[in-house]
């Protein structure tokens, strides 16, 4: 197919090929492993500061101010700058602290949004593992992190600490629920959970439109839930700023810090992306069938392109929720959960489960 | 089915009223033109304040550096926290009488909560509003500052 | 007074903790200290600790003449600034009989309106802020920078101006000064739908706000809860209607009431005091006549021995000041009875058995300003 043009697959290969003719097997796996690694690594914190530039000027523009415009042009190198002073800050120690739990917390937490990065198809073949069972294992390991933030407050020994994991606690265990149920609608349309024959299915048209109402329904529980998971506003009530000073990351000081930012922004990316591969076609180009040389102009544009921009708007519109709305209460984020989006989403599986029974989907 | 009715309705009423209020910000988005900041030490030469603004206590003083202050002390009086010291000097004049002078008009300006009635009171109108605002300094004491300037004296007519 | 005495006491309980929420905190707008009594999240007790910026201004006061004490006053309630400089105008005129020029009189109305609707606009923002919807703050603040640049072309500053005196004001207005007010009120009618749109529609925060917090009448009559936090409650207790200074019998306007007592209602009145405010602003600002701008006055002031109170209606409440004086030039005993100060009382016992988030959208909902408690 047309698409087939900034097919990374070969690209892969040839490299794998290379290592493994110039390499014994178990050094090559090694150099295979350290080479994805770092070039993840470097993609997280490029990305992730990024987010936080991008954060910091959406939310300027939306308050009729210009945002960071000092370092660099526009302020891009803002964030780089603050990383560096994070960097260089004391890590302060906390009296009567749990020292162990403390200090792996923030690491438990930017391992859990590194390890989903990994199953997230940028392209055709530009993934670093390929499951297939990728959704379920995305959604599996975005949901460790919650472990880590139960551990810095539980480990801080500061109460409001304490008091913002414990509602994180509730929080996302209630929400992964809509997160799972609302990918599973898709699931049932696309009779597979492998992220890349996701995107494959979708060269005919999006899932959401393939899809329809069901999709739909199912897009925006997604993406409230998935807001709430991140714990973003305006389900921030783990960092709370107004009432629990910053809830769970209150004691911690530095470069730890600066992983749980990291890793709320990189979540972010994360929850986008997914929203983007499962219901927008991922890298897959804007087709319409029959429009034959309306899909050949649209394959010409890089996959890489499409994935970013899908996932940046995505990216934005959760800014637009944070900087629009009031913190929830505990009790109503509870109830907004367990009234209204799981009994809807239940429906909405069944509803999609019966479409694609009868073949109304496109 | 009442209740049903009302279960979806508050659900269309709630996201109904959650767009209107993205509605507001999304605007300000797309418009960068509404944009209130300003950017300060670059538009410095600009920037102009209101010629009423209360920045720094000065003593006007005319091109023969001549200055209207009687040394009377009102001021001093009518300062609420002492942040005026004025010195005074008596002088004798070549015909035999004796005039008050001032020697120093200091001003603290680190003490100073503008409210305004030295400026009010003086009945020479000696002493005025200046409009400069950047007033940071790395020593406290520089923020003494003595108002009449070196050399000056008062202007003939006034008593 | 029967509400206030079977008040349960509450002492501490197993399972319950304490939290200190300030000095510095976020939320508390400066350095109150509130000891709040928890149940996991169920606030149980709320205890507030004042004078982390008690700086003596009533003592302060006893060695200033009158005209010094204005810049004090300035100082306590700093968002109502003229309003506070106000009453002791009122209170000094009002001891010496002197009649002060009707210019002076449609200026200080102008002004203390002026003044009301940025203290308003400053506690929208922060109180969106402290719900959580950071964009409130900033849409608040941009507007009232609006009022600020008026300030501060008349009086020369922004946010303490000392600009009346016993008898009049320090001077008279810029010659602009009605022509960037008529500005301004055209601007603000167009922007207060924002503020409709992004806050007081919005469902989170009709749910975060209604029911919470509930303050009956007579709870607010008891505690003397004054201001729009008591017309929350449906107390008609505005001091320009009942005891009218200046021209606040001459102008049209309605004193906004609710009946629901709950934050929701407390938000509302001061949403529709702005508005009420810019319709007095709106019948005097083309009316003012010419004329001095201050009353014949005596350089030292002094007022004939005897006890004087005087009342006005700042932005949060009913300011009272109570006055000694010996026959000196300065007062014997100076009393300001603060309504950020008597509004804290309420704080314990509508808060309790909310969720700590309720706290800070009730503390929000009183419009307290610290250094006004702490004086």
């Amino acid at each position: 197919m047309a698409f087939n043009i900034y097919d990374f697959t070969s690209f892969n290969q040839s490299i794998d090929q290379a290592l493994y003719e110039w390499l014994p097997p178990f050094w090559a796996l090694i150099v295979e492993m350290t080479i994805i690694g770092l070039v993840f690594l470097l993609a997280y914190a490029i990305v992730g500061l990024f987010l936080v530039y991008a954060e910091r000027k959406v939310c300027a523009f939306m308050q009729n101010r210009v945002g960071p415009n000092r370092v660099g042009p526009y302020g891009i190198f803002q964030t780089i700058a603050d990383f560096i002073k994070l960097l260089m800050k004391e890590l302060v120690y906390i009296k009567n602290s749990d020292k162990l739990l403390f200090n792996i917390a923030p690491f438990i937490v930017i391992i859990a949004s590194f390890m989903a990065i990994a199953a997230i198809p940028f392209a055709k073949g530009l993934h670093a593992i390929d499951f297939d069972i990728g959704i379920m294992y995305v959604v599996a390991v975005s949901s460790l992190g919650v472990v880590g933030v139960l551990l810095a407050g539980w480990s801080s020994n500061n109460k409001y600490s304490l008091i913002g994991a414990m509602r994180s606690g509730a929080q996302i265990i209630s929400y992964e629920l809509s997160v799972g149920l609302s990918l599973l609608t898709i699931i049932v349309l696309a009779g597979t959970m492998q992220f890349s024959q996701v995107v494959e299915m979708q060269s005919t048209g999006w899932f959401i439109f393939k899809g329809h109402i069901p999709a739909v329904i199912a897009f925006l529980i997604f993406l409230i839930a998935s807001t709430a998971e991140t714990n973003r506003g305006p389900f921030d009530l783990a960092e709370a700023e107004s009432e629990l000073t910053a809830g769970f990351h209150t004691e911690y000081s530095g470069i730890k810090f600066a992983f749980f930012f990291l890793a709320e922004y990189m979540n972010m990316f994360i929850v986008a992306s997914i929203a983007a591969t499962v219901f927008w076609g991922g890298w897959m180009p804007f087709h319409v069938s029959g429009w034959e040389g309306f899909n050949h102009v649209m394959d010409f544009i890089p996959p890489l392109v499409w994935y970013f921009g899908k996932t940046a708007f995505i990216i934005w519109l959760m800014m637009l929720f944070k900087w629009t709305f009031p913190r929830l209460r505990i009790d109503q984020l509870l109830n907004l959960e367990w009234k209204y989006l799981l009994p809807i989403n239940l429906v909405n599986i069944l509803f999609m489960a019966f479409i694609v029974l009868m073949g109304w989907h496109f | 089915m009442n209740s049903f009715y009302t279960y979806f309705a508050e659900i269309f009423r709630g996201l109904k009223s959650l767009l209107i209020g993205m509605s507001v910000t999304g605007r300000y988005f797309f418009s960068p033109g509404q944009i209130v900041t300003q950017q300060y030490p670059e538009n410095r030469k600009k920037l102009k304040m209101f010629d009423r603004f209360k920045g720094d206590l000065i003593m006007p003083h005319d091109q023969n550096n001549q200055h209207r202050c009687t040394g009377c002390g009102i001021c001093e009086t009518n300062c609420p926290n002492g942040s005026i010291e004025v010195i005074s000097d008596r002088i004798e004049l070549p015909d035999g009488k004796k005039k008050r002078i001032i020697d120093k008009h200091i001003y603290h300006l680190s003490m100073c909560t503008f409210c305004g009635l030295c400026v009010k009171t003086c009945p020479s109108n000696a002493l005025a509003w200046d409009q400069t605002f950047e007033h940071a300094v790395f020593d406290r004491s520089k923020l003494t500052k003595i108002l009449n300037k070196p050399g000056s004296s008062i202007i003939k007519d006034i008593e | 007074m029967k509400e206030i005495i079977n008040l349960p006491v509450h002492s501490i309980e197993e399972e319950e903790y304490h939290i200190n929420m300030g000095p510095q905190h976020p939320s508390t707008h400066g350095v109150l200290r509130l000891v709040v009594t928890l149940q996991g999240e169920i606030v149980k007790k709320v205890q507030p600790h004042c004078g982390y910026i008690h700086r003596g201004i009533e003592k302060m006061c006893e060695k200033d003449t009158f005209q010094q004490i204005i810049h004090l006053t300035d100082r306590m309630d700093y968002l109502s600034a003229h309003i506070n400089n106000h009453a002791v105008c009122l209170l000094v005129e009002g001891a010496l009989g002197i009649e002060v020029p009707e210019r002076v009189k449609y200026i200080r109305t102008i002004i203390d309106e002026l003044a009301r609707i940025q203290s308003h606009q400053l506690w929208w923002s922060s109180f969106g802020m402290d719900l959580g919807g950071l964009t409130c703050f900033f849409y608040g603040l941009r507007d009232r920078e609006h009022i600020l640049d008026i300030f501060e072309e008349s009086f020369g500053s922004r946010l303490l101006h000392s600009y009346y005196t016993p008898g009049g004001l320090m001077r008279d207005i810029h010659p602009n000064f009605q022509k960037r007010t008529k500005e301004f009120l055209k601007y603000f009618r167009k922007k207060i739908r924002d503020y409709d749109k992004i806050l007081s529609g919005n469902i989170i925060f009709t749910e975060r706000s209604k029911g919470i917090g509930t303050m009956s009448k007579e709870k607010a009559i008891n505690y003397g809860v004054t201001g729009p936090s008591g017309r929350g409650s449906g107390w008609a207790c505005d001091v320009r209607k009942k005891f009218p200074y200046a021209l606040y019998d001459k102008v049209e306007f309605r004193e906004v009431l609710r009946d629901e007592g709950d934050t929701y209602a407390r938000y509302m009145v001061r949403m529709d005091e702005m508005r009420e405010s810019m319709k007095i602003i709106e019948q005097l600002i083309d009316n003012i006549p010419e004329g001095d701008f201050t009353a014949k006055m005596k350089p030292i002031i002094k007022l004939p021995a005897g006890e004087y109170y005087q009342r006005v209606e700042t932005a949060r409440g009913e300011l009272g000041i109570y006055c000694i004086s010996d026959g000196n030039k300065t007062p014997l005993r100076m009393k300001f009875r603060t309504p950020s100060f008597v509004n804290l009382g309420v704080l314990d016992i509508i808060s309790r058995d909310m969720k700590i988030a309720d706290l800070v959208a009730i503390g929000a909902s009183l419009d307290l300003v610290i250094p006004d408690i702490d004086r």
